[in-house]
């Protein structure tokens, strides 16, 4: 087990000049010992190219990655043990269930007795006891999945087991499962783990440290709440949250935000210009006429999803988003309604990132 | 329930007639001409006697033939033996992209496209003692070396040229192989401390299995029916040691003009390949996928 620091930036391509050649961006990142992130973004963010780097499977074109202080970069997977689960299964064909797992500890060396404990400990974590002696190219894709995570598992002295969206070939049903499992063994045996995934529900479940990245770049490091209460950076609030937060342009003079043309007294000091006011649906409501903070909407649309109803308002051209509770009557389609946009759960950014 | 009844409309039948009529021009009439041939004696277009299993018998007792039928496996065996293990090993070191692996392919390929008999010519002209490259290196050396004068250099030959011939068909099926395999497969393999004996054996051959197997078969059938080449590099000799199944047959048929016996062998020649590929098919369909316990 080890601490990994990164402080590193990587390009695919010699001489990168512009943003847009680095895969990542110049970072520097802590992931600490016996800790469980995710790694979180849209395809093409980086996030695959960062976990390869942890793993060494790739060198990052410029800086270092150390584990506990010492500098791994140019070390092969296996000086660094490390495990890594991909994210489609991979299972040696001709080996049974039981040789699959004891694959990684039969080539370093350990001697058979220690191995058939560990096999039988991790196929009993993941279920897979009762298959162990059959050939585990004949199983479905879920229990070839289970194989790969258990290889991943097997060795109990690796530095960090990376995880590269490996629930993706998984039934739904079977998702939460394992994602349940693997939290109970991140419980049990204390490792570091890291694991990339594009579904927010998946990070913010798994992990207790969620890394949100785009283009290259880890605009948001934090627990769940923080992502969904505070979020850094604007994507951060768009990204995470169904539907994401809503964004309306503003402009901040002394004590006071303007927000399209209607100017509102605000107890929170603003840097003066051009900012965006953002609000996660949950915390829009239903106001008074002209009460302060809230903004007249004509609802254009309003969907009754059973836990909540979700009310698009529409106001000079921009769109508000509400998620409120059926227990209210919600107003229907074509309606005016206002909205409150500014309350405590406000926030405001600046070039994207959040300011107040 | 309610019952249903099925309609019956013999007019599919009709949709079977053009593949039933090609299968019949193309093989099963050829064939039964063999059949005919091979059960009478036909002394002259007019006479014509019917000996029944009488030409089988006496091919089934000729001691020519089951030379040639030893000789003829202990060929196909060695060619087999050769050509696979060596097309694996190239297909290995082939690069795996960029202009090189295009270049390499090219050149690999080339001997491909030479035709049977220029093959032959090619080996001939090669091997030859007095003015051949090879055959003139190998005097120079010291080495007595003669495809037609000694019985174990010719047989050499053969195989030589076949495998410069066909290794390539080998290697390029490999080489299919072995880029059919996702890169997350060496990666997990790195991250599991495989050696590359390991890759090897546990990723790498398993997966090339289906290319494996096509390779073999196609060697195999081609070996076994092998002619042109032998026919003009040694014309069978010297004395019978590269008179293979199919240079024997041409010999009764044609240089002795035996229809009867030629007909005869054909028919057996036709039932030991099929018999043969049948066996290393199963056998290579059950080592690839059986359970190593044996239960399900």
């Amino acid at each position: 087990m080890a601490r990994i620091d990164l402080d590193l930036a990587h390009a695919y391509r010699p001489n990168p000049k512009d943003d847009s050649d680095y895969a990542l961006l110049p970072l520097k990142m802590t992931f600490d010992d016996g800790g469980a992130y995710a790694l979180l973004g849209p395809s093409g963010c980086g996030k695959t190219t960062l976990l390869n780097i942890c793993s060494g499977l790739l060198v990052p074109s410029q800086g270092t990655v150390s584990f506990d202080g010492r500098d791994v970069t140019h070390d092969t997977p296996q000086a660094r043990n490390i495990a890594q689960v991909f994210q489609f299964p991979v299972i040696y064909d001709t080996m049974t269930v039981a040789e699959n797992l004891a694959f990684p500890l039969r080539n370093r060396g350990i001697a058979p007795g220690r191995i058939k404990q560990r096999v039988g400990r991790i196929a009993e974590m993941l279920e897979l006891n009762g298959q162990l002696d059959q050939r585990a190219a004949n199983l479905a894709a879920d229990a070839k999945q289970k194989i790969s995570l258990g290889r991943g598992l097997v060795r109990e002295d690796v530095s960090a087991v990376l995880f590269d969206e490996p629930l993706t070939v998984i039934d739904p049903h079977l998702k939460w499962q394992l994602r349940r499992k693997l939290k109970q063994i991140h419980h049990e045996l204390k490792l570091t783990l890291i694991y990339v995934t594009h579904d927010q529900v998946e990070a913010l479940t798994f992990a207790d440290q969620v890394v949100v990245m785009t283009r290259g770049r880890a605009v948001q490091v934090g627990p769940a709440d923080a992502l969904f209460e505070r979020p850094a950076h604007t994507f951060v609030g768009h990204f995470i949250g169904s539907p994401g937060m809503n964004f309306l342009p503003a402009y901040a003079s002394k004590g006071s935000v303007n927000v399209a043309g209607r100017a509102f007294a605000l107890d929170r000091t603003l840097p003066e210009g051009e900012l965006k006011l953002g609000v996660r649906p949950e915390y829009v409501s239903l106001a008074a006429a002209n009460a302060p903070g809230a903004l007249p909407v004509t609802v254009a649309q309003s969907q009754d999803v059973g836990t909540h109803v979700l009310v698009t308002g529409q106001f000079d051209g921009m769109t508000v988003k509400a998620r409120l509770s059926p227990e209210i009557s919600a107003p229907r389609r074509g309606d005016a309604a206002w909205l409150q946009v500014i309350g405590p759960h406000t926030c405001f950014y600046k070039d994207e990132e959040l300011v107040a | 329930m309610s019952s249903t009844t099925k309609p019956i409309n013999q007019k599919a039948w009709w949709l079977v007639l053009p593949v039933f009529l090609c299968v019949a021009f193309s093989a099963v009439l050829p064939l039964m001409t063999v059949v005919n041939y091979s059960v009478q004696d036909i002394i002259s277009p007019e006479r014509r006697v019917f000996v029944g299993t009488e030409w089988f018998a006496a091919v089934m007792r000729d001691e020519d033939l089951h030379a040639a039928l030893l000789r003829q496996l202990g060929y196909s065996l060695a060619v087999l033996a050769v050509e696979i293990p060596l097309g694996i090993v190239l297909a290995l070191g082939m690069p795996a992209q960029g202009w090189k692996a295009s270049a390499v392919l090219v050149l690999v390929a080339l001997s491909l496209l030479i035709p049977w008999n220029v093959v032959g010519t090619i080996w001939q002209i090669y091997g030859r003692a007095d003015i051949g490259l090879l055959g003139a290196t190998l005097q120079r050396l010291g080495i007595d070396y003669s495809y037609t004068g000694n019985a174990r250099d010719a047989w050499i030959t053969v195989l030589v040229m076949d495998v410069w011939h066909w290794t390539p068909l080998v290697a390029l099926l490999c080489y299919a192989g072995l880029r059919s395999i996702p890169d997350a497969y060496y990666q997990a393999a790195r991250i599991d401390g495989a050696s590359k004996f390991a890759v090897f054996r546990y990723i790498q051959l398993p997966k090339m299995r289906g290319v494996l197997m096509i390779a073999v078969l196609l060697r195999f059938m081609d070996s076994f029916m092998i002619y042109t080449e032998p026919f003009v590099l040694t014309g069978g000799g010297p004395g019978n040691a590269t008179t293979f199944l199919s240079q024997y047959l041409t010999q009764k048929a044609v240089g002795q003009f035996d229809l009867g016996p030629a007909a005869a062998f054909s028919l057996i020649y036709f039932l030991i390949i099929l018999l043969l590929c049948f066996i290393l098919y199963n056998w290579m369909q059950r080592v690839g996928t059986a359970d190593k316990t044996g239960v399900e």
